[in-house]
């Protein structure tokens, strides 16, 4: 296997002697050289403000801008890139259309259809929308592995189904949906299908062209780039007739003392000036995961997951949740040691420079839904390495023995 | 950062057979503490007669530091005055804040003084003092009833 970490120094520095197996990609992943050296070639020679001034580093940040919507366009195969709206994270890019789409579009008779796997990012809002507007919010159930089924989806989608948004890959289990099918469904009901692709856009191919979904969302800084730059996918049409979400500088065209005429898409959705910097950190992430190959990324997390997987099931204190097929499973295990906390045991695994994720992972609903109180998440990126599931399995071997259980 | 002085002998075994874990049906009251980040529930049980603390308990789930310290903590009160108590709660608090080191009044929190490592590590404090502040509180709530 490639030694992707050259790329990453993060991930080949020492501390207390010993590099860090970074198992917490599904909350941030780290940058490789190329988008940190992209970052500083910006500050250096092109920073301005873009789409305002007549002057080079003006122009050159504009064209940047611009140049990388269009990149991330081709990136998930959106046919047009005015489709594509920047936003600060897919939190935001989910607010947005809860507040611009949801709040004028949904009224007392209507249902917001959620699955119980989804992100608090992704019902908080709704739950808001819901309250102002007299819409029900209705969740999709899950199996004992985390994955939603089929004869619960037919049976909860309706005619007064307005709205549906879920994850693609969920973030506690690692489930991938079957999107493909909901989005059909949501079709046939005429309501807007919402994908929340934080997790997989990273991790896998995701084409909007084939799937068509209304919305899909996700975060740069899952994907090797900046915090504080996420994506918005939004159908042409949807977008033309959304009211802004957020209003001030650059969305507008003329500002009278009363009223005002805004922009068209996508300027409408990008109020105030942009972050840029992270939209060449975005451009430089695409290139990087398009040299892998998404596809290669994809096998390569194939055999890491397989592997943790193994692994971990050697051990018969650690419960692995999610089941044995990992064919609709992607990029992350969540598990829990015996008679120990998830917090404990990420205490102990972080003093062997194991870094994992414990708690509800941002998903309180799911976590309580599944009978558990919190869970500890192991979740990679192509970077990581067989050597880096073998620390967390030795960690979690010692893990009991500190606590004071037999192991 | 040593493991053996965060999870302790002592905190070990608190968390591994939490003798003041148990409902408590006659609780005067009962008050929920909750740690949102991490996921940590406790309710602490108390019945308080006039302006004492005749029992204490608690139930609920967390990491081994929130239940070893509420467990701690129910040992050192239970049967105390309300104001003994609190003043109890303000000495631990403090000490957790690195704000006292008089030999005398740490003495006054016997075995939760074991506790005093956690508070090299920011992210655990939390589960720490969970109980802590739940019983301030829950005794807050008490002397407003009474
Ligand atoms: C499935 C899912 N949706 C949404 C989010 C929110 O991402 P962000 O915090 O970058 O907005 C996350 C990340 O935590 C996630 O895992």
């Amino acid at each position: 296997m490639k030694d992707y970490k050259a790329d990453f120094k993060i991930l080949k520095q020492k501390i207390n002697g010993s590099t860090i197996a970074y198992l917490d990609n599904g909350a941030t992943t780290q940058k490789p050289l190329q988008v940190i050296k992209a970052i500083e070639e910006y500050n250096k020679l092109y920073n301005g403000s873009p789409h305002r001034g007549a002057h080079y580093l003006s122009v050159n940040a504009t064209k940047i801008y611009e140049d990388t919507r269009g990149k991330v366009a081709k990136f998930i195969g959106a046919r047009n890139s005015r489709e594509i709206i920047f936003t600060k994270n897919a939190t935001e890019a989910l607010n947005l259309i809860a507040y611009s789409y949801g709040m004028n579009n949904l009224n007392a008779e209507d249902e917001i259809l959620l699955a119980i796997t989804n992100h608090h990012s992704n019902i908080v809002p709704w739950q808001i929308i819901a309250k102002k507007t007299g819409a029900k919010i209705i969740y999709l159930d899950c199996d004992k592995n985390g994955q939603i089924y089929k004869e619960d989806i037919d049976k909860k989608i309706n005619k007064n189904t307005k709205i549906i948004s879920l994850s693609h890959l969920t973030n506690v289990f690692g489930m991938v949906h079957p999107i493909e099918y909901i989005i059909g469904k949501g079709r046939e009901y005429s309501a807007i299908t919402i994908i929340d692709g934080a997790q997989s856009v990273p991790h896998m191919k995701v084409d909007i062209g084939s799937l068509k979904p209304d919305f899909l969302v996700f975060s740069g800084h899952k994907m090797l780039a900046s915090m504080g730059i996420g994506v918005l996918y939004g159908k042409l049409e949807k977008l033309e007739e959304m009211e802004p979400f957020l209003s001030g500088g650059d969305m507008i065209e003329y500002v009278d003392l009363y009223e005002t005429s805004f922009h068209e898409v996508p300027y409408k959705f990008e109020a105030g000036t942009q972050n840029v910097e992270g939209v060449v950190s975005l451009s430089a992430a695409i290139d990087y995961i398009e040299n892998i190959g998404i596809e290669n990324i994809e096998t390569i997390e194939e055999e890491l997951l397989k592997y943790a997987l193994k692994k971990l099931k050697e051990n018969k204190y650690v419960e692995v949740y999610g089941g044995e097929d990992l064919s609709n499973r992607k990029s992350l295990l969540s598990f829990n040691v015996k008679d120990v906390h998830s917090h404990d045991v990420a205490t102990i695994l972080d003093n062997n420079n194991v870094a994992i994720r414990a708690g509800h992972h941002c998903a309180q609903p799911f976590i309580k839904h599944m009978g558990l109180n919190s869970t500890c998440r192991a979740s990679f990126y192509f970077y990581n390495t067989f050597e880096d599931i073998d620390r967390l399995v030795d960690s979690l071997g010692g893990v009991r023995g500190v606590l004071g259980y037999g192991s | 950062m040593d493991l053996n002085q965060i999870y302790t002998e002592l905190i070990r075994e608190h968390n591994k057979n939490p003798i003041n874990k148990i409902k408590m049906l006659d609780a005067t009251i009962s008050e929920k503490g909750h740690n949102p980040s991490c996921g940590d529930e406790i309710i602490l049980h108390l019945k308080v007669k006039e302006d004492t603390i005749v029992d204490a308990s608690f139930s609920g789930i967390g990491c081994a530091i929130s239940q070893a310290s509420t467990s701690m903590m129910i040992d050192l009160i239970r049967g105390k005055k309300i104001d003994e108590a609190e003043k109890i709660v303000d000495i631990f608090l403090k000490m957790i804040r690195k704000e006292i080191d008089n030999k005398e009044e740490l003495e006054k929190l016997g075995d939760a003084i074991f506790l005093k490592n956690i508070s090299n590590m920011p992210v655990r404090v939390k589960c720490g003092v969970l109980s802590w502040h739940t019983l301030k509180i829950a005794l807050e709530k008490v002397k407003e009833d009474n």
